[in-house]
């Protein structure tokens, strides 16, 4: 049995969800294989022959893929697939972007966002965004996972240098092209990714009162989100939304303020290691899962906890 | 051009969620269902896209049980002008839906087919991607921005850390994110008005397709429940927990 597991990085670097996801490739029983892509990616390249569990680092450094397209990824990793049994991704947008076109094109079904390994064909999976876990069975000979990087420790970049090969582009079709990219340039740290995060509902009132949560996030390096509620009240974007319809999170610390806790947003942050409940209203649903409550006008609060912190 | 729009039918997002207590699934007898919402972004950008001249026909599809006709009349009520529907009584898993929709691909010929970019009851995250392989076709998944152009798409994607754009040749899959639109409500008259769109009923046999589960759910259980914690009396106890008991600050 060998695993190819598609490594990603960024800035010369080994992207940090790649380095969880792969704990979960170390699982498998047998040989795990890298595949990382790009152009100029010495670096990372090096940094990634030095992780923990890899036996080999297949690599493509061509200009073609200066950004990975997944029509052309697919291509790349659907070459060589012959040599593998398994396939894994971290369920990042790129791993959810071209880990299905892979397994359509091999005809197997994928399981997606695993949580845990439970034997070489049984893995665990959150569905009804976390409301219900499922073990799931799988009868495809060969099979495609993406895997949820909050469920797995980091591989250490930290072992013997492994053999490195270098592979070729070949068949690449070019039906689709990359324009451009608009990377949120934000101090703060990106939502599914945060350490800390603190939230927002319709207890904030309007838009305005939001500034109130960005002074405490800049205290603690925390990313902002919303509740639906206060996202469909137009405060703010919708890309704020934490929930079954928004983001799935599961930060260190997450502070909700002036969220009643309806189920839709408790779905999307109910994994949360800690969580703060701050509203006047002392029979929130919220506070049933909150593991520090404060009962109280968040107007008071929030300048007093800015000043705190 | 035609677009073609798939929609699920699941557990209305506002329901609370039941484990069956022999752990085979979750409960869904007697529960609200609704069109998957992001389902409902897809409908509406297609509507959006006949309205600004760049399309004349919208053909709704879903697959699944007899109920599923109502989520395609939604669809048909929204402001799609015709429905398919396949019916199945299977469980059927997002690379034999994929499938069928490729088989219907090569019917219809849709300049575009936009779907959810998932459904909220498997979370799955495939079928887009999975019928875009298939027919060979570019996918813009995750879309916030759509904008045709000629014979190409320029799609706007949400990715982890911002936004993406690619460019597209058609026909193309996209895949909806929450960004893209706000769904329209079916107005009255428009909801007696679907009732008399046609809808195609199918099988997946029609399609040669072979829906047999390649992934069995061996167990279904509830999430460990989170106890309720403490109440602090204010500010300054909180940061000091925080610190002291929690370490997360």
């Amino acid at each position: 049995m060998t695993s190819l597991f598609y490594i990603e990085h960024a800035n010369g670097k080994v992207s940090d969800q790649s380095l969880k996801a792969i704990t979960a490739a170390s699982q498998i029983e047998g040989d795990v294989h890298g595949l990382i892509v790009g152009s100029n990616i010495d670096e990372a390249v090096a940094e990634a022959s030095k992780i923990n569990g890899l036996s080999k680092l297949l690599h493509l450094d061509d200009a073609a893929f200066d950004n990975v397209l997944a029509e052309k990824l697919t291509q790349v990793i659907f070459n060589i697939a012959g040599d593998y049994d398994y396939f894994l991704a971290a369920a990042t947008t790129t791993g959810k972007n071209v880990m299905p076109r892979l397994a359509a094109k091999l005809d197997v079904s994928q399981i997606s966002e695993i949580v845990a390994v439970e034997s070489a064909d049984t893995f665990i999976r959150t569905i009804y965004a976390g409301n219900a876990i499922a073990t799931v069975q799988t009868s495809d000979a060969k099979k495609v996972l993406t895997v949820r990087p909050t469920a797995f420790k980091a591989a250490t970049t930290d072992s013997a240098e492994c053999e490195v090969a270098k592979i070729n582009a070949e068949n690449i079709p070019s039906i689709s092209e990359f324009v451009g990219e608009e990377l949120t340039k934000s101090d703060r740290p990106e939502l599914t990714s945060a350490k800390t995060i603190i939230s927002g509902g319709r207890g904030m009132q309007n838009g305005e009162n939001f500034e109130l949560l960005d002074k405490v996030a800049e205290k603690l390096g925390a990313a902002v989100g919303a509740s639906r509620a206060a996202v469909d009240a137009g405060f703010v974007p919708n890309d704020y939304q934490v929930g079954q319809t928004g983001k799935v999170v599961a930060p260190e610390l997450y502070i909700a303020v002036g969220i009643s806790g309806a189920i839709q947003h408790l779905a999307g942050m109910k994994d949360s290691k800690i969580i703060v409940a701050i509203n006047k209203d002392e029979e929130a649903p919220i506070f049933d899962v909150a593991d520090y409550g404060l009962v109280a006008d968040l107007f008071q609060v929030l300048p007093e906890l800015e000043q705190a912190l | 051009m035609k677009i073609l729009v798939p929609v699920k039918r699941v557990i209305d997002p506002y329901v609370n969620i039941r484990v069956k207590s022999d752990q085979t699934g979750v409960e869904t007898e007697n529960v609200k269902m609704s069109m998957n919402p992001f389902c409902e972004i897809a409908v509406e950008e297609a509507i959006r896209l006949k309205e600004a001249g760049k399309a004349e026909e919208i053909i709704a599809v879903s697959i699944g049980n007899q109920s599923c006709q109502e989520t395609i009349r939604t669809a048909l009520a929204m402001g799609a002008d015709r429905g398919i529907h396949v019916l199945t009584e299977e469980k059927v898993e997002p690379i034999s839906i994929a499938k069928i929709l490729a088989k219907i691909c090569e019917s219809e010929s849709p300049g575009l087919v936009i779907s959810g970019k998932q459904a909220i009851d498997g979370d799955n995250n495939q079928t887009g991607q999975m019928l875009a392989a298939l027919t060979d076709m570019p996918q813009g998944t995750f879309a916030s921005k759509v904008e045709i152009d000629g014979d190409k798409v320029k799609v706007t994607r949400e990715i982890d850390g911002g936004l993406q754009t690619v460019n597209l040749n058609m026909p193309a899959i996209i895949t909806t994110d929450l960004r893209l639109n706000e769904p329209r409500y079916a107005s009255l008259p428009n909801i007696m008005k679907a009732k008399k769109k046609p809808i195609d009923q199918k099988s997946p046999e029609d399609y040669g397709v072979d829906v047999t589960p390649r992934v069995s759910i061996l167990k279904v259980i509830e999430p460990p429940k989170r106890q309720a914690g403490v109440k602090v009396e204010n500010v300054g106890d909180l940061v000091e927990k925080l610190k002291n008991e929690a370490g997360v600050i």
